[in-house]
């Protein structure tokens, strides 16, 4: 591997749980007991929300892995994972799980049949790692997706990683065009003067804004979500968060886009909840569109009626969402949708003309931050 | 005691009238066809079943009539029908139904006779307490017959008698005893010779010698229409040998090697019986010999009287009438095993009226018979004794199974010996189980050598070898009650597969051997044995038994493997942690050893801790 720089904002951390965990099991055998690890449990029933902390995080349950002759594979599995990361952390290079599962197949007995066991070890050593508030990406373990594209009052800097020189692009000076969102985004140095991020679910309303200027007019930050955010995405957008950027959200009023896009932006979802931490944006709220939004801005004949699966999507989030169930707002928003039974678009304002949504909505809603949802 | 009933059966006349002669040779005896079929029920067991078999076994004179045979419909008066009915001899019987004698095919008959003179062979041997030595010679003839030389070292057979037990149907010494024996009525050898003489036209050589006596030669045929022999050539010869019979025949046939052949009887014979040498000089001039491994012949099976439950009707009231007791009470307590005063008494109380202890029993109405035969099975009468059955023993059998079959586990039941319809009877389980090539191979080169060996394997159904009598069972598997025992046990719980209603699969031979003073076979040419009660029960308790051992060896041997899997999982593994723990932490990879052996050391530890 090309030894590279690296990158500037990595933290040691990800270096010493690694460590730790190979040393601990070194101690265990000088003291004559078997090695074990204990990896946070992930299983669904091991997830909480906490209203106050805001997004759904594991709970204290963790599996003990303790080393036998029949995980002895599974162990000799995780700690040669744990040795790549480890080499990839030295290197400055990454690695996406497919390539860590083909970077297994050079490991003789150890080596992965499917992808699907190395992303499993993948899981677990990213389970184990957040514990001490690292996570994969800083494992060296960077996703396949990308992350959206991004416009507005923003410069981000990073290093050249061939020769150190700090490269910034200014968000404002893209043309037509738009930065992509960088697989890893930690060692990005975010800069802006914005007054808030807009993240938009479908790429269209994100061209119509981003060629009407709509950063410019109401000096913010457009980020396009395409659907449910990637954790690149996700990320980027928690740091936005972190340096004080409110985060709104605009998306489509159907039970997928509040149930699972804006609801995994904001608290994460129960299947990562080990990394929830670093990616939800607790302090994101929903624009629009709302239910109430369609009676308000006379959509009505621009819907379409809820699906089944719309409907059952919908009850499932009042029943089982615990981030549902602790905020009422949301109970009777997603009942007032029920009740009207059907579901509006980004798209449905263009039925007033296609800048409708930047002449009237959206101007209309952001004089009112506080009536968005939370 | 031994000969006392068979004798006294002579006297008695119960011999059948077409047979007038006087048996002055030792037991042998003429049988009538009535006795046969009375002692034989089994092929009738229930009225339905009696039809498949037709009804031809149940005269002794069969009668054919004419039916609707004419085209000109005109049809035949009882007149007309009358002048075509005649007599039939047995002999001719035989030669028309010789299929039910096991001489249906010509693989067949040649593999029939050698069994039947090697049955003889060996049985005249062990009563005279010869260890038996039987050698065979099969060739194939230019004209397309074969020719079977059969010899043996047994006592020889008085001159006398040669035509009669060679060429006579049901001449035999078996017939009227009960005791464990190979042969049974006297009509395998002679069905052979008349077989020979269907086919070829040419009589049965035969040349023997008794102890300080001299070689006789002679040609033995049948004279079929009177079932009597023919001997011809008869002379005195030059023969090499103390004692002992040779007979030769040739007949239409074929020689075969397989499942069926002559070779795995002789092989299957020689695994049940250890203590015979068996040599065989095949067609194509190969030589298989099976050398005797026990150095003493079987204890002789006692005689016993027919025990009065295993008694039907019809045998009671011939043995009423033919009868030298003048009393009843002493014609029970004498010509029935375990019944004495007491029982004797009790019996003829619970028959009722008209009869006593003093009833002449040559006068017992037919009625009256019916109710003593009623009284004799509602009476409590302790069972038989079961000295009479000799087993061959778990540890022979084990021996045997070693000798043929590579095997990792074998085990042997013997059970004790039990009663059936008043008929002694004792049932052996003996199993090989494993896989051959998991083991060094140790058999004799006579075995390597040739192709019909006992093989285990994995995915096929078990092998049975049945055995009646230390004769081994070629034919009908699915017919016999030991197919029918094995199939009904639960071999799944045994750890073995098996679907419902079919036999295990796996790497498995069965051994199976009812020993019986009577074994009730389902016909003549001795193929199955029949499914009674007792019988399947006793076989049943002996193959779980087996099953508890080879449950008990395939888990011991579930838990190896899977040692063994431990074992070399651990030592794959070990080295890649290790590996990886020296490059996380920049160890000096010279520590690899060190910690794959404290690891190993960890786990070995947890583990002995575990089991504790």
């Amino acid at each position: 591997m090309k030894k590279r720089t690296p990158p500037r904002d990595q933290p040691p951390s990800a270096l010493r749980v690694i460590e730790s965990a190979a040393r601990n099991i070194i101690e265990a055998l000088k003291r004559g007991e078997l090695p074990t690890f204990d990896v946070p449990s992930r299983s669904l029933s091991n997830v909480r929300y906490d209203p106050k902390i805001g997004y759904f995080e594991i709970a204290a349950k963790t599996k003990r892995r303790t080393l036998r002759a029949h995980t002895a594979k599974g162990f000799a599995q995780t700690l040669r994972m744990m040795a790549l990361s480890k080499e990839l952390i030295d290197s400055g290079d990454f690695a996406t799980k497919r390539e860590a599962y083909y970077v297994s197949k050079n490991w003789g007995d150890c080596r992965f049949q499917e992808q699907t066991e190395s992303d499993t070890v993948l899981d677990d050593l990213e389970a184990l790692a957040s514990k001490s508030r690292v996570f994969r990406e800083q494992l060296g373990f960077v996703p396949e997706q990308h992350g959206g594209s991004v416009v507005g009052h923003l410069s981000v800097s990073e290093p050249d990683p061939e020769t150190g020189r700090v490269l910034s692009v200014d968000c404002s000076q893209l043309g037509s065009g738009a930065y992509t969102v960088p697989r890893s985004v930690e060692h990005l140095e975010l800069k802006s003067d914005a007054r808030f991020v807009l993240a938009i679910e479908t790429g269209g309303m994100f061209q119509r804004l981003h060629a009407h200027r709509f950063w410019r007019r109401e000096r913010c930050i457009l980020v396009e979500l395409a659907g449910v955010p990637s954790r690149a995405t996700r990320r980027f957008l928690r740091r936005l968060s972190e340096q004080g950027l409110p985060v709104y959200c605009f998306v489509d009023c159907d039970p997928y886009g509040i149930a699972n896009i804006y609801r995994t932006l904001k608290v994460g979802s129960g299947n990562s909840a080990h990394v929830n931490r670093f990616l939800a944006v607790p302090g994101a709220r929903f624009l629009g569109v709302t239910p109430q939004d369609i009676s308000d801005y006379g959509l009505e004949d621009a819907t379409h009626p809820l699906e089944q699966a719309d409907v059952k999507r919908a009850e499932d989030a009042l029943k089982n969402d615990p981030f549902f169930s602790a905020n009422p707002a949301w109970q009777r928003a997603i009942e007032q949708m029920l009740s009207m039974g059907v579901r509006a678009e980004q798209q449905s304002l263009a039925k007033w003309g296609l800048n409708y949504v930047i002449e009237e909505y959206l101007p209309k809603k952001l004089a009112e931050p506080s009536s968005f949802l939370p | 005691m031994r000969s006392r009933s068979a004798a006294r059966f002579h006297r008695q006349g119960l011999l059948s009238p077409e047979c007038e002669l006087f048996e002055q040779a030792g037991r042998a005896a003429v049988l009538p066809l009535a006795e046969i079929f009375g002692t034989n029920r089994t092929r009738f067991p229930n009225p339905d079943r009696s039809s498949d078999r037709g009804t031809s076994l149940r005269n002794p004179c069969i009668v054919s009539g004419a039916s609707l045979m004419s085209s000109s419909r005109k049809y035949a008066s009882a007149t007309q029908m009358a002048a075509r009915q005649r007599t039939i001899s047995v002999a001719e019987f035989f030669a028309k139904n010789r299929h039910l004698l096991g001489f249906d095919s010509p693989y067949r008959a040649v593999l029939t006779t050698v069994k039947e003179a090697v049955d003889n062979a060996l049985d005249a041997c062990e009563e005279a307490g010869i260890l038996p030595e039987v050698s065979l010679e099969i060739t194939e003839l230019d004209n397309g017959s074969v020719s079977v030389i059969v010899q043996d070292n047994g006592p020889g057979i008085v001159e006398a008698q040669v035509g009669r037990i060679f060429g006579k149907l049901l001449y035999g010494s078996r017939f009227h005893r009960l005791s464990q024996s190979r042969g049974q009525q006297g009509i395998g050898i002679a069905a052979a010779c008349l077989y020979s003489q269907l086919t070829t036209g040419k009589p049965m050589h035969i040349r023997t010698r008794v102890r300080r006596g001299t070689a006789w030669d002679m040609f033995v045929s049948i004279d079929t229409a009177r079932n009597k022999p023919e001997v011809r050539k008869k002379h005195e010869v030059e023969w090499q040998v103390a004692h002992g019979t040779r007979i030769e025949t040739e007949m239409e046939g074929q020689y075969r090697v397989g499942a069926h052949s002559v070779l795995r009887y002789l092989r299957l014979t020689a695994l049940a019986n250890p203590h015979v040498t068996l040599k065989l000089t095949a067609p194509d001039g190969g030589v298989s010999e099976f050398r005797r491994s026990l150095r003493n012949v079987p204890p002789v099976p006692e005689e016993i009287e027919p025990h009065p439950h295993g008694v039907e009707l019809g045998r009671l009231i011939l043995m009423l009438k033919h009868t030298q007791y003048k009393s009843l009470g002493s014609f029970l307590q004498n010509e029935f095993s375990r019944v004495g005063g007491v029982t004797a008494k009790r019996i003829i109380a619970r028959a009722g009226r008209g009869l006593t202890s003093r009833s002449n029993p040559r006068r017992v109405a037919r009625k009256q018979a019916g109710r003593l035969h009623r009284a004799i099975i509602d009476t409590k009468i302790s069972a038989p004794a079961t000295s009479c059955v000799v087993p061959i023993g778990e540890e022979r059998i084990v021996a045997s199974l070693r000798r043929e079959v590579t095997a990792a586990l074998y085990h042997a039941v013997s059970r004790t010996p039990t009663v059936y319809n008043g008929n002694p009877f004792c049932v052996e389980v003996g199993l090989a189980y494993g896989r051959a090539d998991a083991m060094t191979p140790e058999r004799s080169d006579a075995a390597a050598a040739t192709e019909d060996t006992i093989r285990l394997n994995d995915a096929e159904p078990v092998t049975l070898l049945r055995f009646a009598n230390r004769v081994p069972l070629l034919f009908q598997q699915s017919a016999c009650v030991m197919t029918r025992a094995v199939v009904d046990t639960h071999w799944k719980s045994y750890g073995l597969t098996q679907s419902k209603g079919a036999l295990p699969l796996g790497p498995l031979v069965i051994f199976l051997h009812v020993a019986s003073v009577w074994v009730p076979f389902t016909s003549e040419s001795k193929e199955a044995v029949a499914d009674y009660d007792e019988l399947r029960r006793e076989l049943s308790l002996a193959l779980r038994e087996c099953g508890r051992h080879l449950r008990a060896h395939i888990a011991k041997h579930a838990r190896l493997a899977e040692e063994e899997k431990r074992r070399s999982h651990i030592e794959t593994f070990l080295p890649h942690i290790a590996a990886a723990l020296t490059q996380i932490l920049g160890l000096d990879p010279g520590q690899n050893q060190q910690i794959v052996s404290s690891l190993d050391e960890a786990l070995i530890r947890a583990r002995s801790a575990s089991r504790r």
